[in-house]
């Protein structure tokens, strides 16, 4: 075990995984020499070769399209998309292609493909550094989508995606890089040092796609989130004293429908919290799952806590970002009724 | 005081619209052999005349002449007639198909066979093909089964993508050809990546791309081009220029002051341009870039100049927006009527010899036709199992997939 942040992690399961299988390949624009503008490439380079790690123009359509090429080939690349803001221009060859090829080929042909990007908010980065598009990735069928919460599950899921024989969009919450970032902003910055999910294991692991972790147990309100809103959460039944259980999803999809299940239908009550925006957004998908599967247990109606159907507005970021007080007050109105 | 004309914008038309007698005077065709043959390590900045001249083999006489003549024997000329003869026979088989209503669509890839063929008889099978969607001459030159075409086209049983896709868009990793995207552009900056992969891995084999004139005008043909500059990928990078983007004509695509094969000249890249109704051009020049980039000297553009004899698909109607008898205007004549001429001026074939190879294809289409059509089409209702239709969105099917198959009654 190392004491490592959520970079660090990252870094090291693409230096396992680059140590392990010859056919892993990392780019991506200043991923190369200079380690990535988030460092999560550091030393990789130097480590494990020139033609292992490299610089890319930029050009995210490009990324992916040459990433779906060496997939085709046989190799299993790991592109980086500097943010996730930036990925549009990449989106017809992620939905049209990456998503489809082993469906419209029969099975003929595959892209194990590993699309890592930074997003979400909190780091005053406006509208083209802080968005979060994890549902126009959920909504496209044949792609996989995972959000590490913390250091230990970051480098276990980056290897499980990197070993997957689909296309992975592995969005890493940018805000918990350097720390467990609970929301509130005022604070000073906990490093993930004093954090117990911060001691990764060294050497080859995996998180498997498709579990969930439950990161609290409680039995007032079941809460589902991801990414930086895990720990949002936890301030937020820490803050009131809710016995809330806290679900950290890990992967959108596949998602782990029975944790979820289980848990609604012990307490009953369920909020969902997400940084991207509301309409049309990942909550809405989990509140008609939730409905579906647990109508008979639910005590009261889904709560959606979420960030406003707005842009990213950069002088407003806390006014936007959905912190704890936001969900303690989804989970009074859960209990409310 | 400045003179300040009044502005105004300029939409491109071509020379010829419905009612026109067909017009070709403006394009510039070179005698066949007026060109040298660069050695294949050749600085691709001194070669960007290429770029803007046409690369031709065969003389009006059917003779081939000057520095690029590949020098092919005779079997392997004959062979290259016939996968264009079949090819132009599949489509015309899968067209009468179509009309009668027994699949849903179609494109023919007729007056452009030695695009296709030749591309593929002058690079190795252990290529990879990132095709278009009128590559078909190309899967058919490497022997694919014509019967798995047509079965795939009738989205039956057989099918071997399982009733997935529109027909043409087949995919034959056994043939080292990659899956037919509808989204244009897509493969070929995905070639490039192959190619990378290739380097990477110290193989070898190159990759081979197809992209139509129109499609030219999207960004992943650019990144194409980028990447495979930067990179130095071994990758031959072909322009279909067939004059037309379903009703939109080249200038649309690119303006009309410069050509596709100069696209490669501000990347640092080879553009050489050809022929595209001349398969020894063809070959020759497919040979020339697959030479360089197996030498690891990166990548090529060549532009194929011919014509779309056709309409753009089977739901296309081209009397609406060009000349009906364009075709037979076409300067650069028929690819495969050069060859045959070709042939008989060297004493390797005779009009009888091409007229039983020609029966010949016509009855082997004929019996694969009703083969296929024993095996079943969609309106006879033969289709693959219905819970095949959720497989392979992911190597596994994942649970909301399963409850949804259940929900399906599969």
């Amino acid at each position: 075990m190392t004491a490592m942040n959520m970079i660090q992690a990252l870094n090291s399961a693409l230096d396992v995984m680059l140590a392990k299988d010859p056919n892993v390949l990392v780019f991506g624009q200043d991923v190369g020499y200079f380690g990535g503008v988030f460092r999560a490439t550091e030393g990789l380079q130097k480590k494990h070769g020139m033609t292992r790690c490299f610089d890319a123009p930029i050009a995210e359509s490009g990324l992916v399209a040459v990433g779906i090429g060496m997939s085709v080939y046989g190799l299993r690349p790991v592109v980086e998309i500097q943010f996730a803001d930036y990925i549009y221009p990449a989106y017809d060859q992620i939905v049209s292609e990456a998503a489809r090829i082993r469906y419209r080929s029969g099975g003929d042909f595959h892209v194990p493909l590993t699309i890592r990007t930074p997003y979400g908010g909190g780091i005053y980065g406006g509208q083209t550094h802080s968005q979060s598009p994890e549902a126009l990735f959920t909504h496209v069928t044949g792609l996989k989508t995972v959000v590490p919460s913390n250091p230990r599950d970051a480098k276990g899921l980056l290897i499980s995606a990197i070993e997957d024989n689909d296309p992975v969009i592995f969005l890493e919450p940018k805000r918990l890089y350097s720390g467990p970032f609970d929301g509130y902003h005022d604070r000073p910055v906990q490093p993930w040092s004093k954090h117990g999910l911060s001691e990764v294991p060294d050497g080859y692991y995996s998180v498997p796609l498709g579990e969930a972790a439950v990161v609290r147990e409680g039995s007032a309100v079941t809460v589902l989130c991801y990414g930086t809103m895990v720990h949002v959460a936890l301030a937020a039944a820490e803050a009131t004293g809710i016995d809330a259980e806290i679900i950290d999803l890990r992967t959108l999809i596949p998602l782990d429908i029975k944790a979820i299940v289980r848990s609604v239908q012990k307490t009953g009550r369920c909020v969902v919290a997400h940084e991207a925006t509301q309409t049309s957004g990942y909550g809405a998908e989990l509140s008609a799952l939730v409905q579906e599967h647990c109508f008979y247990h639910l005590e009261a109606p889904v709560q959606r806590v979420t960030g406003w159907d707005t842009p990213y507005p950069h002088a407003f970021e806390w006014d936007y970002f959905p912190g704890p007080d936001r969900v303690a007050e989804g989970m009074r109105r859960a209990l409310a009724s | 005081m400045r003179n300040r004309g009044t502005l105004s914008l300029h939409i491109p038309e071509p020379h010829n619209r419905p009612g026109d007698a067909p017009d070709f005077s403006n394009i510039l065709i070179p005698p066949a052999g007026a060109l040298e043959r660069p050695p294949i390590d050749a600085n691709a900045r001194a070669l960007s005349p290429y770029a803007y001249t046409l690369i031709r083999v065969l003389d009006a006489e059917g003779r081939a002449v000057g520095a690029w003549n590949p020098h092919l024997e005779p079997q392997a000329l004959i062979k290259g007639l016939h996968d264009m003869m079949l090819t132009r026979a599949f489509d015309e088989r899968m067209y009468r198909v179509q009309r009668q209503g027994k699949i849903s669509f179609y494109v023919k890839s007729t007056g452009e066979e030695a695009v296709s063929v030749a591309a593929a008889h002058a690079v190795e099978a252990s290529d990879m093909c990132f095709p278009a969607y009128r590559q078909q001459g190309f899967l058919i030159a490497r022997g694919y089964p014509l019967i798995d075409m047509m079965c795939q086209c009738f989205s039956n049983v057989r099918d071997p993508i399982k009733g997935r896709q529109l027909p043409v868009m087949y995919s034959a990793s056994s043939h080292n050809f990659f899956t037919v995207s509808g989204n244009l552009g897509t493969q070929f900056p995905q070639a490039v990546g192959w190619a990378m992969a290739s380097a990477y891995k110290n193989d070898d084999r190159i990759a081979v791309s197809f992209i139509g004139d129109g499609t030219t005008a999207e960004g992943d043909f650019h990144h194409a081009l980028n990447f495979a500059a930067v990179y130095r990928a071994p990758v031959v990078l072909n322009v279909v220029n067939n004059q037309w983007a379903i009703s939109s004509f080249n200038g649309i695509a690119c303006g009309e002051e410069a050509t596709f094969a100069a696209r490669a000249i501000g990347y640092g890249l080879p553009g050489l341009r050809v022929d595209g109704n001349d398969f020894l051009a063809v070959y020759a020049a497919e040979q020339w870039a697959a030479e360089r980039a197996r030498a690891n000297l990166g990548a090529t553009l060549i532009e194929h100049y011919t014509y779309r004899a056709e309409a753009h698909s089977t739901s296309d109607d081209p009397s609406r927006y060009r000349p009906t008898d364009e075709w037979q205007a076409w300067p650069l004549g028929d690819p495969v009527a050069r060859l045959k001429q070709h042939l008989i001026h060297i004493g390797a074939w005779s009009e009888a010899e091409h007229q039983a190879l020609s029966d010949e294809i016509a009855t082997l289409t004929r019996e694969t036709q009703r083969e296929a059509e024993t095996i079943g089409t969609l309106a006879t209702g033969s289709r693959p199992a219905k819970a095949t239709m959720f497989e392979d969105v992911y190597e596994e099917i994942p649970w909301h997939l399963q409850a949804q198959m259940k929900e399906a009654g599969v």
